[in-house]
């Protein structure tokens, strides 16, 4: 799968890289954003409060 | 696959992958695999950490607006609030300003704790629901209680991590810290009196005389109520302040917070 990835990415060896790093840097974003706050809500939430 | 036009260096780091023959099934899922432990682990790293800094700095933030504009709104609602009434209490000068209790989820005091750094302020909201209030805003009263600077307990709960933990430092209060409860009004100060750990079942912290239901209040009490231990939610963590001393706002703030981010000040 990474592997694939890798040779599906174009030019020279830094060009690879330097795009990985962006792939890498956008998903980070969108999971930041919008995956992880939507996750949130069904992560069980912390009781914090003494009720009967 | 072809390695033709490319440089000596990219062929040769090119080349043990070429000799893997093909995608094989148990080696994608094995990648899915990792990629769903690193998608976890980078999920608590947002939780436990990132988010938790972000809902801090915004909570302070509109905890500092909220001093703002009740700092500027005073003068025009100068001939409505409330004259200074000699207090029956005798620790007091005057009766501190009351207020009725807003609609839920509504922004209506900001707490301000030195111990906690001078630019502690966090908004405290009516109600304790998680979803609308813990979770957004910060910290919750709970409605069932009295308000501050009322005869008897003005009870409020929040995170102690995630979601801008803001008891996360109840456990290192000391006696005699002052805890205040900045209100339009004013500043209501309470002094810092002992810790207690319950079961998240124990209600009686809420008691107008905490732990005792059937006694009539005389003091005016604040209680914090948090999760203990850390990352757990298994016991409930309860600090209690009594009241001292009430500072009108015409007055400016107490001293010992006068000119700190908290206050509002500059």
């Amino acid at each position: 799968m990474y592997a694939g990835l890798w040779r599906i990415l174009p030019g020279p060896l830094w060009v690879r890289i330097f795009l990985l790093i962006v792939l890498i840097a956008a998903v980070l974003t969108a999971l930041v954003l919008w995956v992880f706050p939507w996750a949130d809500h069904f992560v069980a939430p912390q009781d914090v409060t003494v009720e009967q | 696959m072809t390695l033709t036009g490319s440089t000596p260096e990219e062929a040769s780091f090119l080349r043990p992958r070429k000799r893997r023959p093909k995608v094989s099934v148990v080696g994608v899922i094995g990648e899915l695999f990792i990629t769903a432990g690193i998608l976890v682990l980078l999920f608590l790293g947002w939780q436990l950490w990132l988010n938790d800094i972000i809902v801090g700095s915004q909570q302070a933030e509109v905890a500092s607006q909220l001093s703002e504009e009740w700092e500027n709104s005073t003068p025009a609602d100068a001939p409505t609030s409330p004259v200074p009434v000699e207090s029956a209490d005798p620790g007091l000068n005057v009766e501190p300003a009351t207020m009725v209790a807003p609609a839920n989820a509504e922004r209506f005091a900001v707490l301000i704790v030195p111990r906690w750094g001078a630019d502690y302020a966090r908004p405290i909201a009516q109600g304790v629901g998680v979803s609308d209030v813990l979770n957004k805003i910060g910290l919750g009263h709970y409605p069932s209680t009295q308000m501050p600077g009322e005869v008897g307990n003005f009870a409020i709960a929040s995170h102690r991590m995630a979601y801008g933990g803001q008891l996360k430092d109840l456990h290192e209060l000391q006696i005699g810290d002052h805890i205040y409860v900045e209100t339009e009004a004013g500043w209501h100060s309470y002094v810092f009196r002992s810790l207690e750990y319950v079961l998240p079942t124990g209600v009686g912290v809420l008691d107008p005389v905490p732990q005792n239901p059937d006694v009539a209040p005389v003091d005016r009490l604040i209680t914090l109520t948090t999760c203990n231990p850390f990352y757990s939610t298994a016991e409930r963590l309860v600090g209690y302040g009594v009241y001292d001393a009430w500072y009108p706002r015409a007055g400016g703030p107490p001293a010992e917070i006068a000119g700190t981010p908290a206050a509002g000040g500059s």
